[in-house]
């Protein structure tokens, strides 16, 4: 008897991972469904004794798909897993909880302090350090507080957050329960996007086995599956929506740490930042914070999508080059032309041309040259990209996903495609050119939250025009 | 069955629950296909709103929807992604054969195209759903197959 590993997960069950599991059970072996490691490229991946093979798209040509020993690939071994070290590996379901129990046993004082000394900032996208949040909701007053879970993951490009949910299940439960213990509230609510029904599925049945298991007992968690608006990933409209509403934003302040979710105290952290928590207790707040550079510690969950030879999930310490995740890690674009353009951070990120990839993914240097991390999606384009209707596309989607509540984003994105259209058909662009800076320079200064605040991000790298503020 | 009646049952499972009226009406579209003015009625009554809050959230959801989609219901990812991989090219392509716009069902009810912003599946783009079957490195063949 042999044992096969085969991921249950979505793309992997797309391209026939279920019927694969299936035709191995019935030759004998004994069949383990585990997460994603997160080479996309490679999916389905099955391990057999030890063995990875992949893509498999049949059992009759397995030997061609050999990719070699599991434990021996570079692309896995080079890699410095902590989110995601458990994911892809194990059945999520064989899960013991004694360590988490030990981490529970800890005083919410030391908890705070080795998220303190851990440097974590948030991985949705805004990167605001973890522990002035922890520290706020832990200091206000309340009869009730609430870790609120923000798995709404829209950007384009990214897929972390349903990799975890799906393959590792339980980590995000973990840090949620280490969450809610530091801060004091007895409620954990995500709030998943409609999307992404296999990660909901995996993670229902994670909350009704750690129920059984008795971890629930002083902090309940609840599922909360979303009904489509990018909209509800900025955390007050997130908030609102949660409260049965449309999915409005609220000005701020005051921010969710103190007036939330039905207007208690509030920890929201993306699903990302909230699996490096029981990492940073296992192995130290210290220890985590020698890993990166600067003020950008410890291991970022790259996601390396588009038009990319081999893309998928790449946990790494900060500091890697782009050009070295693109080239060396991805291998290139999938229709072997040149790069011609590099989206960092989802659909409110930077287009970055090809003399830029040299810059080191951190918070800092992606700030300094107008980009930013997000949520550490990257999509390649290749050499035939059109960045005028990248820009079109900017403003289109921020007039489709605008919640309508403040005038420079509901009213700036339609202007601003409408005048992308006159660009394109424009004798004198400089013109448009000059009506569209204009247009970004409001919407990035006035507009109530991050939607139309950053849509000048992509615009103005993709027609070429400064970023604002400096 | 009275749809308001029917409407108003399926929200009341969903009272004092967080994001009660979303989870309703939600399970609503996925029971009458659409959601129409007595189910909003229904979950007006039940949550204690007035019918025009009830509206405002029908109207600001996309996977809310008011008018019957096609017996085929294709969403095909218009994200950055996707679009660095063809989804432009596949949409269009996809409109002329199965003669309905983004948004729209084709006049016999076959089939009705949905714009998605991105499925999660970013790296074997362009992505796409036929009634929640999962289409990766899609092309207008594998939509109709």
């Amino acid at each position: 008897m042999t044992i096969a590993k085969v991921p249950r997960e979505t793309l992997a069950n797309a391209l026939g991972a279920d019927r694969i599991a299936t035709e191995l059970a019935k030759e004998g072996h004994e069949v383990i469904r585990t997460g994603s490691l997160g080479l996309c490229w490679a999916e389905p991946l099955v391990e057999i004794d030890g063995i990875a093979y992949g893509p498999v798209s049949d059992l009759a040509h397995l030997e061609a798909a050999r990719i070699g020993p599991t434990g021996e690939i570079p692309a896995l071994t080079r890699q410095h897993r902590l989110v995601f070290d458990r994911c892809g590996r194990v059945d999520p379901f064989e899960y013991d909880p004694a360590p988490i129990r030990a981490h529970l046993e800890r005083a919410p004082a030391d908890i705070l302090a080795e998220i303190e000394a851990s440097g974590l900032r948030g991985r949705g996208g805004a990167g605001f350090p973890a522990h002035i949040k922890w520290r706020t909701v832990h200091d206000t007053p309340s009869d009730r507080k609430y870790v609120v879970v923000n798995a709404d993951e829209g950007d384009s490009g990214t897929f972390a957050d349903r990799l975890i949910m799906e393959g590792d299940p339980f980590r995000l439960i973990e840090g949620m329960l280490i969450a809610g213990r530091a801060i004091g509230a007895d409620t954990g609510v995500v709030y998943l996007r409609s999307e992404y029904p296999l990660a909901a599925e995996v993670f229902s049945e994670a909350i009704a086995a750690a129920r059984g298991m008795g971890l629930l007992e002083t902090f309940d968690i609840e599922l909360f599956i979303g009904a489509g608006a990018y909209i509800c990933g900025e955390e007050t409209s997130l908030l609102e929506s949660l409260e049965g509403k449309r999915g409005e934003i609220r000005a701020k302040p005051p921010v969710p740490a103190i007036a939330g979710l039905f207007g208690r105290p509030t920890l929201v952290h993306n699903v990302i930042t909230l699996c490096a928590v029981p990492a940073i207790l296992e192995h130290g707040g210290a220890a985590y914070a020698e890993l990166g550079v600067g003020r950008s510690t410890g291991t970022m969950t790259f996601q390396l999508a588009g038009n990319v030879e081999r893309g998928g999930l790449i946990e790494l310490p900060f500091g890697v080059a782009l050009r070295e995740l693109i080239e060396d890690w991805g291998g290139g674009t999938r229709t072997g032309r040149d790069v011609g353009a590099v989206q960092v951070g989802g659909p409110l990120g930077a287009y970055l041309s090809g003399a830029q990839l040299d810059t080191p993914m951190t918070y800092e240097a992606l700030a300094a040259i107008g980009a930013g991390v997000g949520h550490g999606g990257i999509v390649v384009f290749d050499d035939t990209v059109d960045l005028v209707q990248q820009a079109h596309f900017a403003f289109a989607f921020c007039a489709h996903e605008s919640c309508g509540k403040c005038t420079p984003c509901r009213i700036g994105a339609v202007r601003g495609k409408e005048t992308v259209e006159a660009l394109i058909a424009s004798e004198r662009p400089e013109v448009e050119l000059a009506i569209i800076a204009d247009l970004c320079d409001v919407m990035e200064q006035a507009s109530l939250c991050q939607m139309g605040g950053m849509t000048p991000i992509p615009v103005r790298s993709a027609l070429g025009l400064p970023q604002g503020g400096d | 069955m009275d749809q308001a009646v029917s409407a108003r049952e399926i929200a009341e499972r969903h009272t004092g629950r967080i994001g009660g009226p979303i989870t309703a009406l939600r399970e609503i579209a996925a029971e009458f296909g659409y959601i129409e003015r007595a189910h909003m009625e229904g979950v007006a009554d039940a949550f204690n709103l007035t019918l025009a809050e009830v509206r405002g959230i029908v109207g600001f959801y996309s996977d809310l929807n008011t008018e019957p989609r096609g017996r085929t219901h294709i969403r095909i990812c218009q994200a950055e992604a996707c679009q660095s991989v063809g989804a432009r090219e596949l949409t269009a392509a996809a409109v002329a054969r199965f003669g309905a716009g983004l948004g729209e069902t084709a006049a016999d009810g076959s089939v009705s195209l949905e714009a998605v912003y991105c499925l999660g599946l970013c790296t074997t783009g362009p992505a796409a759903t036929v009634n929640d079957r999962i289409i990766v490195r899609a092309t207008a063949e594998a939509l109709a197959s």
